[in-house]
């Protein structure tokens, strides 16, 4: 899949939740691990009729009504008539004032598991005349604007003859990952995944110029802390090496923390605006945005500059009367440490974990945030959580101590534009290096060079070119593995439901392009009747094989996933016979998982993971 | 203020340098006397969307034909710079009727919409490298649009003097490209909230 003869370019994109980005290795001109790679500026509307290219495209949906923009003002370069709707800078603009019109995270609804995410249900509180978009239309949105653009600058290499990777949040699940693949799809191309941690490990690596070989040794292992704008994503890469060279194997991803830099100027502005409130002055929603924009330049200037104490805000009037209407206030390196780097990175100690609140009932209909705000106390309880995960590598036996209480990382990769703020990255470093400390462990050491902003794009790009067989290569296989759930043979006890248990149907670690069949277990499967399974991920049992049925789990240990169904169409069978199956679990070379059911003739019927009634399954 | 109130303090300053530089930008005639260290708007001359007349003082050949000016690049930039920093709500507040410190809240606001339009679409250098206030020699041959000689000019190039201002360049230009039915002329649309 993707590996075009022709290609001329291998392609990158970040499908980010606030923002999009492409960058592109020209294959031609590159040999091994000289890659030559730029990033392409994204032609977008920034105001009526009027189109900027930018490097990144805000991952915002704007639905205009149609009496809002004269004719003519809202096409794109590339676009027959008129837009129905806009992505990029002018959606996040316009968005701002009239939200009722807007869909946003759209990536973070592509992943949530309590909605249907093919049905138009963004923007969630729009009224009914709006015309509503589902988190896979909006996604194949975004993913469209960008073959358009990538059209309409090199016209002589058509996008879907490029090799094209697009990224994906290590977290996201089987469900998630097939939907992304779909959004492209439906953009008109197809695409390979790869998770962000790694592709900004790519990025480093080739950042480097080849001196990367020399900043890691055999035996290192490096955490990837990964905060975007609306996420943040951790992921554990160990090096091996293997017939003399140097070999990054990712051995473990973290769960999906809905919690990103966005999230963090969010918090502070409404931090300020409750300032403002005690004084007697209350902000309209306009205002916020400016106060936002306003909190974020005082953040970066406040943990960018140690000797800055103070830094003003304005929040300029919504009428002309600039002057008398603005209101002035402004943010103190107190209230910054107390806020961010405290709040959102506290210094806590290694057992620290992330607080849970019980969710009241109708939590669902939004999306699932994070509760803990406290992105080292998520690190904590991930680095311990995976305490075991090279235990069984090559090269690594012997190096994990039974008495560690967590993974013990040797070097530390960051990325995100939050850690543009040297004192925060160093607040993680610090963190870390007291829990290492703690356990008579040397301290972990940063990794320097890392591109911020653009680094998962560019390492996308990288991979599309490497996986070519022009560059090193991050191996690893699946980060999970994956159980079904059966009902227990046991016999029934009255008011109990029967205990479940979990049978392996794809094992931790599968490379990309295998396929294991499960031995021995056949299902009877109906016709024409759909049958639904209880669907389970662990991110931590990596000995089980395809197979092995778990009577007993620790709590930590399995995450129940959306259910997962098999249908088997009436096509040449009749209606209500039933098929002997067998199921097989595939890791594609796209970067997705895929199971099927297959008859014993060979037939072959895709067993889906999202389920289009998937709410009344929670 | 201790200044005598016929002088412009410094925010009037400001407003008079921005509607300077609007005006130079616009208006070719104004731009000349400018260049030529004329005194300043005293008469007002024509709006930009007026083509002006030649100036006259013509020796015996027809005098080379001069540019007119195309105005929608102008409103274009004037309106980036009312959307990202509030310029012409700015320059049309009568500053009299409020204290320094609004007027340096305000000024936050354009200051800050300024540099990011001028980061954003321009890439500006200086003319010369050297430090201000170091001693330059302009060779023959200079030229003499970049470099403006001031006060004792006599003589011949080799010329030797102070570095008073570095200049700026605009070493590029990268404004949105506008649809072909956009009426630049609005510089901020009226906002309605329903």
């Amino acid at each position: 899949m993707s590996q075009p003869e022709n290609a001329r370019y291998a392609i990158g994109i970040d499908l980010g939740t606030t923002h999009s980005a492409l960058s592109y290795v020209d294959l031609q001109a590159s040999d091994g691990e000289k890659a030559v790679e730029s990033v392409l500026p994204i032609p977008q509307l920034t105001a009526p009729g009027t189109i900027e290219a930018l490097p990144l495209l805000p991952s915002f949906l704007y639905l205009p009504h149609p009496d809002e923009m004269p004719a003519g003002e809202r096409a794109l370069p590339w676009s027959q008539g008129e837009e129905t709707a806009v992505a990029g800078e002018m959606a996040r603009s316009r968005g701002a004032t009239t939200p009722i019109r807007l869909v946003s995270s759209a990536k973070s609804w592509l992943c949530h598991p309590g909605v249907d995410r093919r049905a138009a249900i963004l923007p969630q509180d729009a009224p009914d005349e709006v015309p509503r978009v589902s988190p896979l239309t909006a996604s194949t949105r975004y993913l469209e604007h960008l073959r358009q653009a990538w059209n309409a600058a090199h016209p002589e290499a058509p996008f879907d003859q490029q090799s094209v990777t697009v990224t994906i949040p290590a977290s996201f699940d089987p469900a998630a990952r097939e939907l992304t693949a779909e959004a492209a799809r439906q953009a008109g191309f197809a695409p390979t995944l790869l998770e962000e941690p790694q592709a900004a490990l790519y990025s480093w690596i080739q950042g480097s110029g080849g001196r990367w070989r020399k900043q890691v040794a055999p035996g290192d292992i490096i955490l990837v802390v990964d905060v975007g704008g609306g996420t943040s994503d951790f992921s554990l890469i160990a090096i091996l090496e293997r017939d003399g060279k140097l070999e990054p194997h990712r051995v473990a991803v973290g769960d999906h923390i809905l919690l990103g830099g966005d999230n963090m100027d969010l918090a502070l502005a409404h931090f300020v605006a409750r300032k403002l409130s005690a004084n007697g002055t209350t902000l309209d929603a306009w205002q916020m945005r400016a106060l936002t924009y306003g909190c974020r330049s005082a953040k970066e200037e406040l943990l960018a500059n140690p000797n800055a104490t103070t830094h003003p805000i304005v929040v300029p009037s919504r009428g002309s009367k600039l002057i008398g209407g603005s209101i002035r206030t402004e943010l103190t390196r107190e209230e910054v440490t107390s806020f961010i780097t405290d709040g959102f990175f506290p210094r806590v100690e290694a057992g620290a974990r992330p607080a849970v609140r019980a969710r009241a009932g109708l939590t669902q209909l939004g999306l699932p945030y994070a509760q803990d705000a406290a992105i080292t106390r998520h690190l904590a309880a991930f680095l311990a959580r995976q305490a075991g995960a090279t235990a069984e590598l090559e090269g690594f036996q012997g190096r994990v101590n039974a008495e560690h209480s967590f993974l013990h990382p040797s070097a530390v990769l960051f990325n995100g534009g939050v850690f543009k703020s040297g004192i925060l990255a160093q607040r993680v470093m610090d963190t870390i290096n007291d829990w290492l400390y703690m356990e008579g462990a040397e301290p972990a050491r940063m990794l320097e060079g890392a591109d911020l902003d653009l680094a998962v794009a560019r390492g996308a790009a990288y991979f599309s070119y490497a996986r070519r067989g022009g560059g090193v290569r991050i191996r690893g296989g699946t980060a999970r593995s994956y159980y079904v759930g059966v009902e227990s043979s046991m016999p029934a006890i009255p008011g109990m439901e029967p205990p479940l248990e979990a049978l392996c149907v794809a094992p931790f670690g599968m490379e990309e392009g295998s396929e294991l069949e499960l031995p021995g277990q056949e299902f009877g499967l109906v016709i024409g009747e759909p049958v639904t399974f209880r669907f389970f991920g662990s991110t931590t049992r990596r000995q089980d094989r395809i197979g092995d049925v778990l009577e007993f789990w620790g709590p930590d240990e399995l995450q129940e996933l959306n259910e997962i169904q098999a249908t088997l169409p009436a096509e040449g069978r009749v209606a209500g016979e039933v098929v002997q199956v067998k199921l097989h679990a595939l890791a594609t070379d796209a970067g997705t998982l895929e199971l099927a059911a297959v008859a014993r003739d060979g037939q072959r019927w895709k067993i889906e993971f999202d389920v289009r009634t998937a709410s009344d399954a929670s | 203020m201790s200044t005598p109130s016929n002088l412009p303090g410094f925010f009037s300053r400001l407003s008079i340098a921005f509607g300077a530089l609007f005006k130079s930008l616009g208006d070719a005639e104004f731009a000349a006397r400018v260049r030529d260290d004329g005194v300043g708007p005293t008469a007002a001359p024509a709006p930009a969307t007026v083509p002006t007349p030649a100036p006259a003082p013509a020796p015996t050949p027809a005098p080379p034909p001069l540019r007119a000016p195309s105005p929608d690049s102008a409103l274009q930039l004037l309106s980036l710079f009312q959307r990202e920093a509030r310029l012409i709500d700015f320059a049309h507040e009568n500053l009299g009727a409020y204290s320094d410190a609004d007027i340096g809240a305000a000024a936050r606001v354009v200051h800050e919409g300024c540099a990011r339009v001028l980061r954003e679409h321009f890439a500006i250098e200086p003319v010369r490298s050297e430090n201000e206030g170091s001693r330059v020699t302009l060779d023959e041959g200079f030229d003499a649009a970049s470099v403006r000689l001031t006060g004792n000019v006599v003589g011949k190039a080799p010329f030797t003097g102070t570095l008073s201002h570095r200049g700026w360049r605009a070493a590029k230009v990268t404004l949105p490209q506008l649809a072909e039915s956009h009426d630049a002329r609005v510089l901020a649309p009226a906002e309605v909230e329903l």
